[in-house]
């Protein structure tokens, strides 16, 4: 199947590079091809006939005033995060991105995952302080006002949680949305203070291998970090995608560490203090270590290794008839940059390389594009991400031959192990409707 | 400013940029504070029982103070609850977080002092005394079968008890350390 034929009889020759439909991709680019979307999918061309244009009623009226601080589209509605504790019960509470509403590689603020763990705090960035102290020569405050007349940096960022996608320990798929499985990661421009240019300032003991970073949010949620990790690319971040932080999301100050699992990256944060030896604090002697098959646990996982998933299409949509569609997806590596992703068809038998969108950034979320030519019969769609330092994406075999899986399907909010980044596969069926299966 | 001590300084800028490229020049807007002055935010303890505050207080003392303050939501005798069990036999089987409990995974007793202190009760953190923290560190551990029913726990005592899990955890990535 060297060559395919457009569906409308254009006489675009498509270049098939791997089985069930995939297109290389740079057949589709700079060719003139008019390139079916999910949304216009079906549509054939303008036919003899067709009904005559007119106004619509907005077209022939003044809009709405302007608002300050403008909101989506009221059609836009659907486009939200889920919420497992809506009404603050006393425990923690998450809040997952939509990836199959959205595109890009960038989440918008209002949209970008969190986690609390004592509900979102509401706090006076003027009274809001920040101390470094411990294990250096000078302990020191800050304020935000003054934190910000430092020289600033801005870094895209993503930020995982260590449980995400963690609902795929369950031995069976779990039929539920990408939003469900993989919503608590997302990827924002974060712009702040690097942290070496405030421990330069304070000086730093020799013998001070840690720091211990700690919010002001009811919890004093705690971690600790390896002082190697903050003069490397640490920051303290004041504003995200260009404004402050969204409250839920750390505000006034956050400490970000990219590529590192999202817990560490301490919300509110208002105090550093540098010490010998880590805290062993609940979330990181309990919580965010994980129990391996030997009954043994890892400590110190820290890093969010290299990982992809499709969000177009994925679980719960329908295709629409058999024409030319855009896989989409993003990937990311906390070890550095996207080098490239393979995507499948026909459930790993055949690959194909998928084209990344620029710029490709190291820690950040990099948009994969791969044409189909969907049959209208069975597909398992499948990505797999390989980073710059060749690190790539295990297997759902190859990840649980090492890290196991639950003895029976966990609830999709409950977080049974961490570090989770295998392939995932959506299978569509002969109807187009997609579902989670594992392949 | 006159215009040789102008040159003057000119001419220092310039040295200081060709001769010392490496050293950036920063803004030193932190304003210096004491530890005396950070104390009543510093309350991070290490395993070694660092950072751990005068007082004590033994499972008996901390047996009320749980029924008061915590059983609501852990659970009489703290066997669980809405919150999670802090006193069971459960035993690690499979992969699942849940199996989880103080006794069979926490490593260290500090990190129960730490977590109570720092965050606990739900709704009110901080409003226990260290007298407060340290009774149910003992009444927990003790539940548990930790520590003897009669033990006092406190600064000296704390980091020494040995929990059953410490030595089953393996440093993911020990060169990122």
């Amino acid at each position: 199947m060297a060559k395919s034929r457009d569906r409308h009889g254009r006489g675009q020759d498509l270049q098939a590079v791997a089985g069930n439909g995939l297109i290389d991709r740079r057949a589709l680019l700079g060719r003139g091809m008019l390139f079916a979307g999910a949304m216009s999918a079906g549509v054939g061309p303008a036919a003899a006939g067709a009904e005559p244009l007119a106004d619509d009623p907005w077209s022939l009226e003044v809009g709405e005033p302007m608002s300050p601080y403008q909101v989506p589209s009221k059609f836009e509605g659907k486009v939200k995060r889920t919420l497992s504790n809506p009404n603050n019960e006393p425990r923690n509470s998450h809040a997952r991105t939509p990836h199959h509403l959205l595109e890009g590689a960038t989440t918008p603020n209002g949209l970008h995952f969190t986690i609390n763990h004592g509900g979102v705090p509401t706090i006076d960035p003027d009274k809001h302080r920040l101390v470094i102290h411990g294990l250096v020569k000078q302990p020191l405050e800050f304020s935000l006002e003054t934190l910000s007349r430092y020289p600033l940096t801005s870094r895209v960022s993503f930020l995982e949680c260590g449980g995400n996608s963690a609902p795929m320990f369950s031995p069976e798929p779990l039929q539920e949305t990408v939003q469900a499985i993989h919503g608590l990661v997302s990827c924002a421009e974060w712009t702040g203070v690097k942290l070496s240019t405030l421990l330069e300032e304070t000086g730093i003991d020799p013998k001070a291998k840690w720091l211990i970073a700690e919010g002001a949010d009811s919890p004093h949620l705690s971690r600790s970090v390896p002082v190697k990790k903050a003069l490397d690319d640490a920051m303290i971040a004041l504003y995200q995608n260009g404004e402050r932080l969204m409250p839920g999301n750390g505000y006034p100050m956050r400490l970000l560490l990219p590529g590192y699992e999202g817990n560490m990256n301490v919300k509110f944060l208002r105090r550093i203090k540098l010490v010998e030896q880590p805290q062993l604090s609940m979330y990181e002697a309990r919580t965010y270590s994980q129990i391996l098959p030997s009954g043994k646990a890892y400590r110190f996982y820290f890093l969010q290794e290299v990982k992809s998933f499709i969000t177009f299409p994925s679980y719960g949509m329908a295709l629409k008839g058999p024409v030319l569609y855009e896989i989409s997806g993003v990937a990311y590596s906390g070890t550095g940059r996207i080098e490239k992703v393979m995507v499948s068809a026909d459930g790993g038998q055949s690959w194909a390389q998928a084209a990344l969108q620029e710029p490709v950034l190291s820690k950040a979320f990099t948009r994969f594009r791969m044409p189909w030519r969907w049959n209208g019969g069975p597909a398992t769609l499948q990505s797999r991400a390989w980073d710059e330092a060749g690190n790539v994406q295990p297997t759902r075999a190859e990840f649980v031959a090492v890290r196991g899986e639950l003895a029976k399907p966990p609830p999709v909010l409950g977080f049974p192990n961490q570090h989770y980044n295998s392939i995932t596969s959506w299978g569509v069926g002969n109807g187009g409707e997609v579902k989670h299966v594992y392949a | 400013m006159s215009t040789p001590k102008r040159a003057l300084l000119a001419a220092s800028l310039l040295l200081a940029i060709t001769a010392g490229a490496s050293l950036a020049e920063t803004p030193h807007l932190g304003k210096p504070i004491d530890e005396a002055a950070i104390a009543n935010w510093d309350i991070s303890i290490l395993p070694d029982g660092t950072g751990l505050p005068k007082g004590g207080g033994t499972p008996a003392q901390g047996a009320p103070i749980f029924a008061e303050k915590c059983s609501a939501c852990h659970g009489d005798k703290g066997k669980g609850g809405e919150a999670a069990a802090v006193v069971s036999d459960r035993e690690i089987a499979g992969i699942s977080a849940a199996n989880k409990t103080i006794k069979n995974f926490w490593p260290y007793a500090t990190t129960i002092f730490d977590f109570i202190r720092r965050a606990m009760p739900f709704q009110m953190p901080r409003s226990l005394t260290d007298d407060e923290v340290y009774a149910l560190t003992a009444y927990i551990l003790a539940e548990n079968k930790l520590i003897g029913a009669n033990d006092v726990m406190n600064a000296e005592t704390l980091p020494k008890v040995k929990m059953p899990n410490r030595d089953n955890f393996i440093i993911r990535f020990p060169d990122r350390i």
